[in-house]
């Protein structure tokens, strides 16, 4: 048996996991009298893929905006790289390796695909405002080396045949694409996905989960997200947090949730006779 | 002539890389477009990729006479795969890269390759599905490492490791890989190709260096294609066309040989190439027809008017200008205004702005079609051609081009109608045999090199020009002993831009009746503009006003037959709109999108007797296979419509 509770282990499919790469430690968030997320702590490991799982309500975006530093948590620490972070605006979050893709997307609608990934490469510029608009020496070598590294991952995401369309053109299920090409340009450590499936077809669905396992692959990123679609989130975690009423409910790999009693009652419901 | 003797002793593809790195060295041989920037190969640099590669294949026992499975879209890298495996005096065999896993377990079966060289995982999938069916398979070679990464590598090397392990171990096997290759002669097998089959399981056709290097020499002579010229390769590897053009010529040549990004970049990339020379199905034409007429609609009043003005006047001269006829001063004024104003830019949007020569075949064009982009001034013309004529058979020359032919013999190439209407030629393109199969051989090919093409044709009096009616197996009887050919039909139905697919069947029944398929394109962009919406091809198959404009297509198709007394048997009485596009992972079209007849005829029974029986709708349910593999189902009811018939002209004579 895998050992889940610390330090390194070794998935069902070979790949190493490496140490604790965030640890959040007792948050309560509350919104004036609502208490969104009450006391949960979990961990999620260097190179491994973390699912946030829970009905409707039970606090899951609450969640990913607190790791995302969006939200403040009243109670709790967030440790992030073996240090305690403090209060931070989302801006400083991303700078720190955290991307992360939105639930109802949030791209440029007027820009093209290429545009709009190119701002995720925003964090990895030096150059100033002034440079920039003159397009000269520095400025104009930084732009050629982030267009490469932005090449690749449009070639890797093969969105090649859209790099020059306005994302406002595209169907659902492209611009869903181009926002984790955006996420990805910013080359980020831990990689937050809310919902990446919402919405989507079967193949669609298909298609996004092999991007998710060989983005995790191919350049070792950690991945933590919330999906509703239960087949998903079995076949691509490692590791499971599950939420209910803002409480953690159960916690580990995707089999042991499974046949976790209080998981199984959070989802079919349960009488209280 | 210094030339000449340089030709003397190119008896092969690698003698023919040698020979152009001597010529055209510093020329580029290879462009492809990645990471959103052209990288290009010249002569000298693609020698040495192709040679690292051999000596790697040299390093896992590569042995002369192996088969190497190449699977893949077109890239540089998987032509240097083929290269190299003749260098190693391994005979390369293409595979179609949308295969699902049994037909590439029976065609690595049949050929007992011992080696897979394929671009990604997917292709590497299909392989390690079936490797347990395989005796012979060795070793898998790949080029993308994305996504295999976890994989057992005991059987499995990246294509760059092994070219890295080829130059390391070079002292060992060059002398040997150069003695190979020195060994090889025009009677050398140069490439294996697996035939489409309309009927049965694909054949392995055996080309000689000698059929492809001839044919690629006549043929290049032919339309003076040289060092210069520039094409753009996307049609699957697998084809003849594919190897002839972007192998044989190329390398006979020494043209430029360039790869596409993506498949779905395939137009963009082909306008930023502009190639000089260039070759599509009948449907590539036809799909790019659609979408300039589906874009013009959604044009501005004033576009519009000049587009249908200027387009007007281009049909009138254009094909007259192109072939060099006399055409008075003033049109030719109007023609260059029309240049500058409407042909130019739609060239240039199209890609079409430097064609030279560009070719069409494997199906009949629609007259409007072809003479719509011959009148921009594009020197589109038609060849017929098989695998097993390393292409070329007849071809058009330039000034004598026409629809409804598909030209005079191939240089070489002697040709010869036997009495039941069935066109025989005869070349030094004629394949060697069928892989394992001498029975089939024989059937095909004569003691005197005379290869039965299976079509039914004539040759024309006056011009000489070969017309073909119909494959000479699906010429067949009415009950009442008239002519039943449904692929003439079948074309007249798909030149209407609403109708992608037609099967026809009447042999050896009193009437003919049809199954069609709509263009979702030219459909889907009419129900938008009339407000129509639709989840699915099937329900908009099913929409009655879509049947009533299908049926005007029919109708307008009958009266069009009727004025042919020998086919007026041939007009459609009943058809049917298929609740599904015919597709070949099901078996029903071939890799090459024809129409498989008689599979088509088993699986839709039923509908082929509710078709006969009268009855004015039908439910069905049909099998599908998704492009993963997997098999799902379809149910549907479908409405079966009569069609207005005409009288024969000659009986209404009478």
């Amino acid at each position: 048996m895998n050992d889940m509770s610390g330090g390194n282990y070794v998935t069902s499919d070979g790949r190493q996991i490496g140490d604790t790469l965030m640890e959040m430690k007792n948050i309560t968030l509350r919104f004036g009298g609502v208490v969104a997320i009450k006391d949960i702590s979990f961990d999620i490991h260097e190179g491994e893929i973390r699912a946030i799982i829970g009905p409707n309500g039970a606090g899951k975006s609450s969640m990913l905006n607190v790791i995302s530093g969006f939200y403040h948590p009243q109670e709790g620490e967030v440790w992030f790289r073996g240090s305690k972070r403090p209060a931070m605006k989302p801006y400083q979050v991303a700078e720190q390796g955290i991307a992360r893709t939105f639930q109802n997307i949030a791209l440029f609608n007027g820009m093209s695909v290429l545009d709009n990934v190119m701002t995720g490469r925003l964090t990895h510029m030096k150059t100033g405002l002034f440079a920039q608009s003159f397009w000269k020496g520095k400025a104009e070598r930084e732009e050629v080396e982030n267009r490469e590294v932005v090449e690749k991952i449009i070639d890797f995401l093969e969105i090649q045949a859209i790099r020059k369309t306005p994302v406002g053109r595209l169907p659902y299920g492209l611009k869903k694409r181009v926002e984790l090409a955006r996420a990805l340009a910013a080359e980020p450590k831990l990689l937050l996905l809310d919902e990446p499936m919402a919405g989507m077809n079967v193949e669609e669905k298909e298609d996004m989960s092999r991007f998710i396992l060989d983005v995790n692959d191919e350049f070792g990123t950690t991945i933590a997200l919330i999906e509703h679609d239960m087949g998903v989130v079995m076949d691509l975690s490692d590791r499971v947090v599950v939420m209910d009423y803002g409480r953690k409910i159960g916690d580990g790999t995707p089999d042991e949730v499974r046949n976790n009693q209080e998981v199984i009652d959070a989802y079919l419901g349960v009488s209280h006779d | 002539m210094t030339a000449n003797q340089a030709q003397k002793g190119m008896h092969s593809i690698p003698a023919l890389l040698a020979r152009n790195v001597a010529e055209h060295g510093a020329q580029h041989a290879y462009r492809e477009k990645e990471f959103g920037i052209w990288q290009s190969w010249t002569w000298a640099e693609t020698a040495d990729e192709i040679k690292a590669l051999a000596l790697g294949l040299m390093t896992l026992g590569v042995n002369e006479g192996d088969h190497i499975a190449i699977i893949g879209r077109n890239r540089p890298y998987m032509y240097w795969s083929m290269v190299a495996a003749q260098m190693c005096g391994a005979v390369p065999v293409p595979l179609y890269q949308d295969a699902v896993a049994e037909e590439i377990a029976y065609v690595l079966d049949h050929c007992g390759a011992r080696f897979v060289i394929a671009q990604d995982q997917e292709q590497v999938d299909k392989v390690i599905d079936v490797q347990d069916q395989l005796t012979g398979m060795d070793h898998i070679i790949y080029l993308d490492p994305r996504g295999l990464r976890k994989y057992d590598h005991t059987m499995l090397t990246k294509y760059q490791d092994l070219q890295k392990n080829g130059l390391d171990a070079r002292g060992q096997h060059e002398a040997e890989l150069d003695a190979r290759v020195a060994r090889q002669t025009y009677d050398t097998t140069c490439v294996m190709l697996y035939t489409s089959g309309t009927t049965g399981r694909p054949k392995g056709v055996v080309l000689s260096n000698r059929n492809v290097i001839e044919t690629s020499k006549n043929s290049s002579e032919f339309d003076q294609l040289r060092a210069g010229d520039e094409i753009l390769a996307y049609l699957p590897m697998a084809w003849v066309g594919d190897f002839i053009f972007s192998i044989g010529q190329a390398y006979w040549t020494g043209f430029c040989v360039n790869c596409p990004e993506s498949p779905d970049t395939m137009h963009s990339d082909l306008r930023e190439i502009g190639p000089t020379y260039y070759f599509a199905p009948p449907r590539v034409f036809e799909t790019q027809l659609t979408n300039v007429m589906i874009r013009m609609e959604d044009a501005g009043k004033f576009k519009q008017w000049l587009f249908h003005h200027f387009m007007a006047h281009a049909k009138k001269v254009g094909p007259d200008i192109l072939d060099g006829n006399d055409v008075s001063f003033g049109d030719r004024l109007k023609y260059r205004l029309g240049e500058l104003t409407v042909y130019g830019p739609l060239k240039n949007t199209l890609g079409f702005s430097r064609v030279r020569v560009g070719y069409t075949a494997g199906e009949a064009i629609g007259p409007e079609i072809f003479d719509f982009y011959r009148s921009l001034g594009i020197n589109l013309k038609q060849l017929y051609g098989q695998t097993e004529a390393c292409v070329f058979i007849t071809q058009q020359p330039d000034g004598e081009v026409r629809s409804d032919t598909v030209g005079v013999a191939s240089p070489g190439v002697e040709l010869k109608i036997a009495e039941s209407g069935e066109v025989y030629y005869r070349s030094p393109g004629v394949f060697m045999e069928y892989f394992k199969n001498a029975e089939s051989t024989a059937d095909t090919k004569d003691a005197e090199g005379w290869v039965a093409t299976g079509d039914a044709g004539f040759i024309e009096e006056g011009s000489g020009h070969l017309r073909i009616i119909d494959r000479a197996k699906d010429v067949g009887k009415m009950a009442d002993g008239a002519l039943f050919a449904p692929k003439y039909v079948e074309n007249k139905l798909k030149f209407f831009p609403n109708i992608l697919e037609a099967v026809v069947f009447g042999d050896g029944k009193d009437r003919c009746a049809a199954f069609i398929n709509i263009d979702l394109t030219a459909v889907g962009n009419w129900a938008e503009r009339n407000n129509i919406a639709y989840a699915s091809y099937q329900e908009l198959a099913g929409h009655p006003q879509v049947l009533e404009t299908i049926q005007s297509h029919v109708e307008e198709v009958n009266a069009s037959v009727a004025q042919d007394p020998m086919l007026a048997g041939c007009q459609i009485h009943r058809f049917l709109v298929l609740h599904k596009q015919l597709d070949a992972d099901d078996g029903e079209l071939t890799r090459t999108l024809k129409v498989r007849r008689r599979i088509i005829e088993e699986k839709y029974a039923d509908l082929i007797v509710a078709l006969y029986d009268g009855s004015s709708t039908v439910s069905t349910e049909t099998e599908v296979t998704y492009e993963d593999g997997r098999k799902g189902s379809i149910k549907a009811t479908l409405e079966l419509r009569d069609a207005a018939v005409q009288v024969p002209v000659k009986m209404a004579a009478e």
